[in-house]
């Protein structure tokens, strides 16, 4: 007996915005709605709720799941929210995945939201918490720091210059301002913005980093019985991977993610992908830093190590290149409500496979895009391909 | 894809009121060696993806799931948390194993509660913090206006909540790892100091620390490598309303929801006379009969005198929580399903020692998250 195959079938999402008005439980309840109307159905019709929200520090909830439930449309129905950091955009796909393709339900609406702004002053103090609390809080690591000493272990190991760096941020927050849920798209800013940004932890500064923001996104997922039933054009899951690291990320080789290799090859084996520079059409990486795309790309063998930032330097990358990446605007563009700015990167290609990206429509109607997440200590990758 | 499931390992650390020598991640250790030993698998090479149940509010850490993978030999493997209970956690394995991409799946739930200074304050934090913060609800008041009304609409008695107590307490006296074995009399139990009334003092299940790893295989992994595999024949999972001021009081919804969903499985819609023994939510005492109710075990009215009867007791017609419960095993926060599952996989062994119950064939197990949740998980297990 072979796998059941899973699709998207609807996608919907809020602005992403610095400080919503909405409650948490509000922006939940809108994505979800938004998803349900493209594609037509009811929470009648739905059987199961994934959810994925990232610390409940942010918005000071404990069991921030429960609290969000019945905004995400899980009144009277089997619920679960999973987590793996800042990978879980890219994780609640795959749990609405194996809900179906394990046989127990057929239609499952998938959820994320992340709510920054009500941490005050800033979230960022939130993220002192993530770190051990014996070997590693004492210290008070931001983790701004801690970005900076990957980003310029990247650079120093491979001889990466910072304006090799800055080209990314200047592509995804060029490809954001056709997004009309982005919060930081721009269509004007260049390398010389990025690099004359304030310096915030060198080799850090404002412009390669991605906006703490509020938002929502959800998707409609169902059994290919439904699916054919319900839309012309499915878009299937075709391959999930995720692989979590050792917690003692001190130890870690920060130059690679081998968390995000193991995660892609995972991916591409279940997709039947044997070379996916030649069979992935669309990327989008893991963006919260423009080194980070890169460093993800080489993770996902979609470049040579070290060799990522050529795809920026001769035009693959852009939105008629080869294989574009981000042509959603990232992380960096439309903005990194956490788990949500993940789950935004499947909406993406769920909209790009459709041919209903509107302005950002990339050329050639791509047959296969990818998405990816990282997050916890450098420690976790989660990838998800997806094919018409 | 595997249509079948099986538990085919359990390993256990615990269950202690305090353990000061040891840090969580200990506990996890020492239940994991002993999963994995119980299994015969090496995680490294055998387990192919790894799900642990936690809450970050419990653990003092956020984005808990870092620190998961080290204890169990899961790094730079597949490995996710589920912010739900143990029971979540069997069923996210199980769904994982059916996919047919997974034949063999670690599962690893704990609790360390002594280590929380500020636990009543920690479960207030679950609350709307708009609606209902600002009223400072105590979370023992909520249980107690919830029993309440259950006792007023089932017409059970405070005796027959106190039976629970008493019960289960008594029953963890033969349960080498529950720490809250005792001898109590009616009256001790309903003269105890109260809590919220009318949720008294003793009708609370106190907390304990511990830590339980499963091992779960598909139906050819688990015959090749067990000689004792305990199947999982349904698994339901359901969420009510998350509002106070919309929820049913007196009923639980979402557990007959939940049940529906694993009895759909088992192709059954009464489980009476189906189900040999269960191991239910106690952690305050008549949650154990308002859930026997909404599970379809007993009517409703009934729960309260027929475990004041005798009929829920150890040599009952229908035993209810012989491993003593949460009342007597301690409220392990997340892990509390994994603790009433574990009882149910060592009894459908025989390895139960002076508890064992004899001819036993089916067992349920339900969980619920607690206050203020509505939140709660079934599994119905087979040997």
């Amino acid at each position: 007996m072979g796998m059941r195959k899973v699709a998207v079938i609807g996608a919907g999402m809020t602005k992403f915005v610095r400080r919503a008005q909405e409650t948490a439980k509000e922006l939940t309840w809108e994505a979800t709605h938004m998803a349900l109307q493209s594609c037509e159905l009811t929470l009648d019709d739905i059987e199961a709720v994934c959810l994925g929200t990232a610390p409940d520090s942010f918005d000071g909830i404990h069991m921030n799941g429960e609290y969000l439930s019945d905004g995400a449309g899980a009144w009277d129905k089997p619920y679960m929210r999973s987590y793996v950091g800042g990978g879980t955009g890219v994780f609640v796909p795959i749990q609405g995945w194996y809900h179906i393709a394990s046989g127990l339900f057929d239609v499952v609406l998938v959820v994320a939201e992340e709510k920054m702004s009500s941490y005050y002053p800033h979230g960022q103090a939130a993220f002192l918490t993530i770190f051990d609390h014996t070997t590693e809080r004492p210290l008070k690591p931001n983790l701004l720091w801690i970005f900076a000493m990957e980003m310029n272990r990247y650079m120093t190991t491979y001889g990466i210059s910072k304006e090799d760096i800055a080209r990314v941020s200047v592509l995804h927050k060029r490809n954001a301002a056709n997004h009309p849920a982005a919060l930081l798209g721009d269509s004007e800013i260049t390398v010389e913005d990025v690099l004359n940004s304030e310096v915030l932890a060198w080799p850090v500064q404002r412009l390669d980093v991605s906006p703490v923001s509020d938002g929502a996104v959800a998707l409609v997922l169902a059994a290919e019985h439904v699916a054919k039933r319900l839309t012309d054009k499915p878009v299937w899951i075709e391959g999930v991977g995720w692989h979590l690291d050792t917690a003692h990320w001190t130890n870690r080789d920060l130059a690679y993610p081998r968390y995000v290799e193991y995660a892609a090859r995972m991916a591409y084996d279940m997709a039947g992908i044997k070379e996916p520079r030649k069979e992935i059409n669309i990327a989008e990486p893991y963006d919260p830093f423009d080194y980070k795309a890169l460093h993800h790309l080489e993770g996902l063998q979609l470049a040579e190590r070290g060799q990522a930032p050529q795809l920026y330097i001769d035009g693959t990358a852009e939105k008629d290149g080869d294989m574009p990446v981000c042509p959603s605007g990232g992380l960096l563009g439309v903005g990194n409500p956490i788990a949500a700015a993940g789950l935004m990167k499947i909406a993406e290609l769920f909209w790009q496979l459709r041919g209903e990206a509107g302005a950002r429509q990339v050329p050639g109607q791509p047959r296969r895009g990818l998405a990816q997440a990282w997050g916890d200590l450098m420690q976790v990758g989660t990838v998800v391909i997806m094919g018409r | 894809m595997s249509e079948r499931v099986a538990i085919i390992g359990v390993g256990w650390s615990g269950f202690r009121p305090v353990t000061p020598e040891v840090s969580y991640k200990e506990l996890i250790y020492e239940a994991g060696v002993r999963a994995y030993s119980d299994a015969g698998v090496d995680p490294r090479k055998d387990v192919e993806t790894f799900v642990t149940v936690a809450e970050d509010f419990h653990e003092g850490t956020s984005i808990f799931d870092e620190y998961t993978p080290d204890q169990l030999g899961a790094a730079l493997k597949p490995m996710h948390t589920i912010c739900g209970d143990g029971l979540h956690g069997l069923g996210t394995a199980y769904m994982l194993i059916r996919t047919g991409q997974f034949e063999v799946v670690a599962l690893e739930g704990h609790s360390k509660a002594s280590n929380i200074l500020t636990l009543p304050e920690v479960t207030a934090y679950a609350q709307d913090p708009v609606i209902n913060r600002p009223l400072r609800f105590n979370t023992d008041f909520i249980a107690g206006m919830e029993m309440n009304r259950f006792l007023y609409e089932s017409g059970t008695s405070f005796e027959q909540c106190a039976t629970v107590v008493t019960k289960n307490r008594r029953n963890a006296l033969y349960n080498p790892s529950a720490p809250y074995g005792a001898n109590l009399t009616l009256e001790e139990v309903l003269n105890g100091p109260d809590l919220a009334w009318p949720l008294g003092f003793h009708e609370k299940a106190r907390h304990a620390d511990g830590a339980v790893v499963m091992v779960l295989a598909s139906e050819e992994r688990a015959r090749f490598l067990s000689e004792t595999p305990i199947w999982i024949l349904g698994v339901g999972w359901c969420n009510g309303s998350f509002s106070l001021e919309s929820r049913e009081w007196g009923g639980l919804p979402y557990i007959e929801n939940a049940a529906r969903m694993a009895y759909r499985q088992l192709g059954i819609t009464n489980p009476r006379g189906v189900v040999d023994f269960a191991e239910v939510d106690d952690i305050y005492a008549y949650k154990e009969l308002q859930s026997l109710e909404a599970l379809g075990l007993f009517s409703p009215g009934e729960a309260g005198p027929l475990t004041e009867e005798g009929y829920t007791a150890i040599d009952g017609e229908l035993p209810v929580n012989v491993s003593g419960g949460s009342l007597g095993m301690g409220n392990l926060l997340d892990a509390n399903g994994l603790a009433r599952t574990l009882e149910v996989v060592l009894q459908l062994r025989g390895e139960a020692g002076p508890r064992q119950l004899e001819d036993v064939e089916i067992g349920l197990v339900q969980s619920w998250r607690g206050v203020p949740t509505t939140s709660g998980a079934v599994a119905i297990l087979s040997n």
